[in-house]
């Protein structure tokens, strides 16, 4: 298959960036949209030229490192996978690909295609924890926790902080993320202890770092990789307001 | 406490949820009282005197003023927010995310136009009405009577511009609530994947119920106008539409 790559190239986080167009040729349809781009980066290097710098690691959809604004989707237009778990046969031979950043105030791009995410670190940093003594270790079953709890607090850790959600909001809330973190201590009895000042921290955090505000579109859990519900954001609405109301 | 309502995003959102709720129960009871006029002039007329210029009018009307400002301001305040947050440099590609629905992500277009409705509104029936009373006169500016509702309804809907102004109105109207109302419970927390379903059906219901009795009054009054001789309920037979 052959594609043109119309790709955000930027020297570094003061420059100005703008898009540049490659060609990419006789790429099997069984390539993955990473292994596309380092292909891309082969051909770059051979002529001399700067290869296109983006955020990879595991390339198995689990540790949420790679990103990429792909034809106007999050992770591209395949849906509930990462940009590392997308493959060429998605997009039809011949295409133009448009690869942008992630564009949002809290995420400044450092070079290419490559965007700081640490906010979202700090916004875990705030609450995003349980605290547990260093001793024995405790019989796993000493606690019941009902079987449909621990799945939804399953459901909510399958976030992989890749900023998705941020980075698809039309208001650049990072809500779904904060609401995922919340939301799987939030369920199990061992987070509870912590559960208000966890859900007050981190939204202040959020709102610090700055981060836009919900407005329920549902974008975030139609892009996002892992399909976190905007049920999870219900539950932090609720945390939130209940410790509010109790101060 | 007085604080996170004004410093933090979910307190924002949830004086936007609170206001957001006060104005649809209003809405409701606005469209309810309308539909009087349908049935009887004289009952709707019984309504206006009892919302004339009494002290629990003025107060609920100054009250529902406080409610509009509120929500317009805070919604101001967050799209401003959300708008830094957003970034200067803008995605060159957008696509439509599956499942979103347009109205929610132009909740501020929507509400600037039902404001602007408000407005022509207000200068229809409330500046012609209450106000007059208020000011003490006797008679309004097109010289009726300010207590006679059924009258100024009659002659307001007998414009066919009017009838297509609050008709572009209502259905701004309809997509803001199809949104604000189920939107209402999530700010608050009351919602979860079993009640989306269920509280989007809601919010349709509601909003299409608010907008068909809105709707219904203003096309029945127009329609009265046009045959003159018609004597349908509602028409006061007064002629001040011709």
């Amino acid at each position: 298959m052959n594609f043109t790559l119309k790709i955000w190239r930027q020297k570094d986080a003061k420059s100005k960036g703008a898009f540049e167009t490659y060609e990419v040729k006789n790429i099997s349809a069984d390539t993955s949209f990473l292994e596309m781009l380092d292909i891309l980066n082969n051909d770059l290097v051979h002529a001399g030229k700067e290869p296109v710098a983006f955020d990879h690691d595991c390339r198995e959809g689990i540790c949420g490192m790679c990103s990429l604004h792909i034809d106007g989707h999050a992770h591209g237009p395949a849906q509930a996978v990462t940009t590392c778990q997308m493959y060429m046969r998605k997009f039809k031979d011949g295409a133009t690909i448009t690869i942008e950043p992630w564009r949002s105030a809290a995420f400044p791009v450092i070079k290419d295609l490559v965007v700081n995410r640490g906010a979202y670190d700090e916004i875990l940093q705030a609450g995003g924890f349980v605290s547990v003594r260093t001793n024995s270790v405790p019989d796993g079953n000493a606690i019941p926790i009902p079987k449909a709890d621990a799945d939804e607090s399953m459901d909510a850790a399958a976030c992989v902080g890749c900023g998705a959600c941020a980075a698809t909001c039309k208001n650049g809330s990072a809500m779904l993320f904060v609401a995922a973190r919340v939301s799987s201590l939030a369920k199990l009895p061992q987070g509870r202890v912590e559960g208000a000042r966890r859900a007050k921290a981190m939204v202040a955090k959020m709102d610090e770092l700055g981060f836009g505000n919900c407005t329920n579109t549902g974008a975030c859990q139609a892009e996002c990789p892992k399909q976190i519900s905007i049920a999870h954001i219900a539950r932090l609405n609720r945390e939130f307001l209940a410790a509010k109301l109790q101060d | 406490m007085s604080c996170f309502l004004c410093n933090s995003s979910l307190g924002k959102k949830l004086v936007m949820s609170v206001t957001g709720c006060c104005l649809v129960l209003f809405l409701l009871f606005h469209m309810s009282m309308n539909l009087v006029a349908l049935i009887s002039p004289e009952g709707y007329n019984a309504i206006c005197a009892f919302l004339g210029a009494n002290w629990y009018a003025v107060v609920a009307t100054v009250g529902l003023a406080a409610f509009v400002v509120l929500h317009f301001v805070y919604a101001l305040i967050l799209t401003i927010n959300n708008y830094r947050a957003r970034g200067t440099q803008r995605y060159a590609v957008t696509a439509n995310e599956p499942g979103v629905e347009w109205a929610s992500k132009n909740m501020l277009v929507l509400g600037v136009i039902v404001v602007l409705g408000l407005g022509l509104h207000l200068v229809h029936f409330w500046s012609k009405m209450m106000l007059v009373e208020l000011m003490g006169q006797h008679q309004n500016a097109l010289g009726l009577d300010p207590t006679n509702g059924a009258v100024l309804v009659a002659y307001t809907f007998s414009k066919w511009y009017n009838v297509v102004l609050y008709i572009v109105w209502l259905a701004a109207l309809w997509l803001h609530l199809n949104h604000g109302v189920w939107s209402m419970f999530q700010t608050v927390g009351w919602a979860n994947d079993t009640w989306y379903p269920r509280l989007k059906c809601a919010a349709k219901v509601v909003s299409t119920l608010i907008i068909l009795g809105f709707m219904a009054v203003v096309v029945a009054f127009f329609v009265c106008s046009l045959c003159g001789a018609c004597p349908a309920a509602g028409c006061a037979g007064c002629g001040a539409c011709h």
